[in-house]
């Protein structure tokens, strides 16, 4: 058995570190490329949401490294991801790619049927064994947080374009490769040294915008053409409004880890905009502009592949909660063609407005 | 004075117009309902409405746009969470009023309170009460009401069941005598959501057409539970949107009985349901190749003679189809 998994951003750091300690054979799928993308386009349909496209690509892509077993996440509705991997499954079947599937999902009738699913690939292995493995696999997740952290607030004060990347791509895979708890530690040591021996002015005041809006276009830098690479270099700091250990902990492992930063905080403050859940993260979208613009960020951008239908809700929704609050908040819409000159042009006006409002606000109180 | 409620043309009005007519009535109110869609309407709602939303949802906001103009005391626009238990219609649904609220200028008093019952039936018992509020009934008197109508409710669905159209079964429950429909040669299935298929401008009246091609047109709302589950028992998965449900079974029944020549389905530009279900029922049905299909999309910009000469192209070739066999 060889296990793929759709990528989003460096999931596939947590999910490899939790099968490989389970001795579980693993096939990443090579990162979200062009190729990937027009794999996805051509045997999707057009009305897809992105993720769905994107996960069609890497699937086609592990299958050439031998990949026979699809491990994802699932749902009960009413957004589209709770239907994806049986759409996809279909997808594949008429190319004559037979996967395996496994799909961890809230169980429809009792807790059996999920722990049945993670029998299908863990097989005989222990529990404990089982749960320690999770364990590693959501440590690594929130090391990867960390370092993801530290990169949004160095970038932007980098003094040469790029070493922050670079750094960041070190650290990753610093963590990418410890096998164990221990090794972890270690690693992930390592890569906050790396990261703190980029040279950075850094005291240098920098704008805070925060990146709301879907998950999957929130983590994945493919489907954001870079975004949060874009904003460093316009000397932004930017704050992620969801990481991948709380993705993890919502949405595999349902919740079970407490005391995270969750994302209540935005649930809370989302009425009276917006008064009812409405799938995916509608309801926190709308929630997480409110938070932020009274934590004193200078604005917010929300991030949503074409046709999200709960991000729509929320998008439309966005211009009364920026309106209200005085907080610019800017929509970009991924697709297929989503480019990266296109998004900086964009990103730089954004940036522009909220300099000179900025200016205008010190102008006043100094 | 009676309080003067809007009820928009649009999304779910195609299912319970006559149930929520009667309940509004029976709690004191006088029923509006917004005009038949046209070009005006659906521009308007295009104005007020995000760019990205789905053809479906631009058009409820003219409708509603069509209420305010009429001066109406309130709206009725419940949030239609669930209507069915374990499942959703579509995240759109769920957070219509909030995109309403925030978005059109010189509204009414809104009726917004919430239809859910995925977890419990009685959950309707809160809607009633809720609703009374607004014309100064208590918790018993809308329970009454609404239990008064519901009977309404179900000759509608009987009727629908039978073959006939949304506005055709309202007029046969106004006392009307059904039409007699033209001789038919062929029967063809279209499937798609209630507010695609049956709003005549929307749809470029493509079920009339059909009747007037010699065509017995069937919908998904011609059939009995039964024979929707039927259809999606082929599924993994059970299907959570109530509507997508109806519809996915629907055509892999007629599809798996032979019951019809042709399946059209028709799908709303940037739907997030039919993108899935759609994708589903085609690879299901073109496997087979058994029955002939065809998709339509529509859009603001959906050409009328484009779709013209497909339709009729796909009838010569289900026509031919059935001579050859
Ligand atoms: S949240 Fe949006 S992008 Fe994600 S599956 Fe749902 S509709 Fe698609
Ligand atoms: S089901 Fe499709 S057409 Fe209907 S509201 Fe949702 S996205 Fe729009």
């Amino acid at each position: 058995m060889k296990v793929t998994f759709p990528h989003m951003g460096y999931m596939y750091v947590s999910l490899k570190g939790m099968l490989e300690y389970l001795g579980i054979d693993v096939v990443v799928p090579p990162p979200c490329s062009k190729r990937t993308l027009n794999l996805g386009v051509k045997h999707s349909p057009e009305f897809a949401c992105l993720p769905l496209k994107l996960n069609i690509g890497n699937f086609i892509e592990a299958r050439e490294l031998g990949a026979d077993t699809i491990m994802m996440a699932g749902g009960c509705g009413p957004c589209r991801f709770g239907y994806y991997a049986y759409v996809e499954n279909e997808i594949l079947k008429d190319l004559k790619i037979d996967y395996n599937l496994v799909v961890m999902e809230p169980p429809e009738k009792h807790i059996g049927e999920l722990l049945g699913r993670i029998r299908k690939i863990t097989g005989n292995r222990p529990w404990l064994q089982v749960i320690k493995a999770l364990r590693f696999g959501f440590l690594k997740a929130k090391a990867v947080d960390e370092i993801e952290n530290l990169s949004y607030q160095i970038r932007p004060r980098e003094l040469v374009k790029g070493t922050t990347d670079r750094a960041l791509e070190k650290s990753i895979d610093l963590v990418n490769e410890a096998a164990t708890p221990t090794a972890l530690t270690r690693a992930l040591a390592q890569a906050k040294e790396v990261m703190a021996a980029v040279p950075a002015d850094r005291g240098r005041p920098a704008l805070k915008v925060a990146l709301i809006g879907e998950i999957y276009t929130l983590l994945e830098p493919y489907s954001n053409v870079n975004i949060e690479r874009h904003l460093g270099y316009l000397g932004v700091e930017v704050e992620r409004a969801m990481m991948l250990s709380q993705w993890i902990n919502d949405h595999l492992f349902m919740g079970v880890v407490r005391n995270l930063p969750s994302s209540d905080r935005f649930k809370k403050v989302a009425s009276p905009y917006l008064n009812h859940f409405v799938g995916g993260h509608g309801e926190e979208t709308v929630g997480s502009a409110v938070w932020y613009a009274q934590q004193g960020f200078a604005g917010a951008i929300q991030v949503l592949p074409f046709t999200c239908m709960p991000e729509i809700v929320a998008q439309s929704i966005l211009p009364k909660v920026s309106e209200n609050t005085g907080m610019p908040i800017m929509t970009l819409i991924m697709d297929e063609h989503s480019g990266e000159a296109g998004l900086i042009t964009r990103l730089e006006a954004f940036i522009d407005l909220l300099q000179r409002k900025h200016e205008q606000k010190e102008a006043l109180t100094s | 004075m009676p309080i003067r409620v809007g009820i928009p043309r649009a999304l779910l009005y195609y299912y319970y117009f006559p149930l929520w007519q009667d309940f509004l009535q029976r709690l004191g109110a006088e029923v509006v309902v917004s005009d038949l869609t046209t070009k005006g309407i659906l521009t308007r709602g295009v104005e007020h409405c995000v760019d990205e939303a789905c053809l479906p949802i631009k058009l409820a906001f003219g409708h509603v746009k069509n209420l305010v103009d009429k001066k109406v005391d309130a709206i009725f626009l419940p949030r239609m969470v669930s209507v069915a238990q374990g499942e959703y219609i579509c995240p759109k649904f769920l957070g219509f009023p909030d995109m309403v609220k925030q978005n059109v200028p010189g509204l009414p008093t809104v009726i917004d309170t919430a239809i859910n019952v995925r977890k419990k039936q009685q959950d309707i018992h809160r809607f009633t009460r809720e609703v009374g509020v607004h014309f100064n009934k208590g918790a018993v008197k809308s329970w009454l009401a609404y239990q008064r109508s519901l009977p309404i409710h179900i000759r509608y669905t009987k009727l629908l069941e039978q073959g006939h159209l949304p506005d055709e079964a309202v007029a046969v429950l106004a006392g009307k005598k059904p039409k007699a429909l033209a001789e038919t040669d062929l029967k063809v299935a279209v499937i798609g959501h209630p507010y695609n298929i049956y709003d005549p401008f929307i749809s470029m009246n493509l079920i009339s057409r059909l009747r007037k091609s010699g065509v017995k047109v069937i919908t998904a709302d011609n059939l009995t539970e039964q024979m929707v589950s039927q259809g999606v028992k082929r599924l993994p998965k059970k299907l959570f949107w109530t509507l997508s449900r109806r519809m996915t079974g629907g055509a892999l029944t007629l599809h798996d009985t032979n019951a019809v020549d042709g399946i059209i389905h028709v799908a709303a530009f940037a739907c997030g349901p039919d993108s899935m279900t759609g994708e589903l029922i085609e690879r299901f049905i073109r496997r087979d190749r058994k029955v002939p299909f065809m998709n339509i999309n529509l859009d603001e910009h959906t050409g009328e003679a484009g779709v013209v000469t497909r339709l009729e192209a796909f009838l010569d070739m289900v026509r031919w189809r059935r001579q050859a066999v």
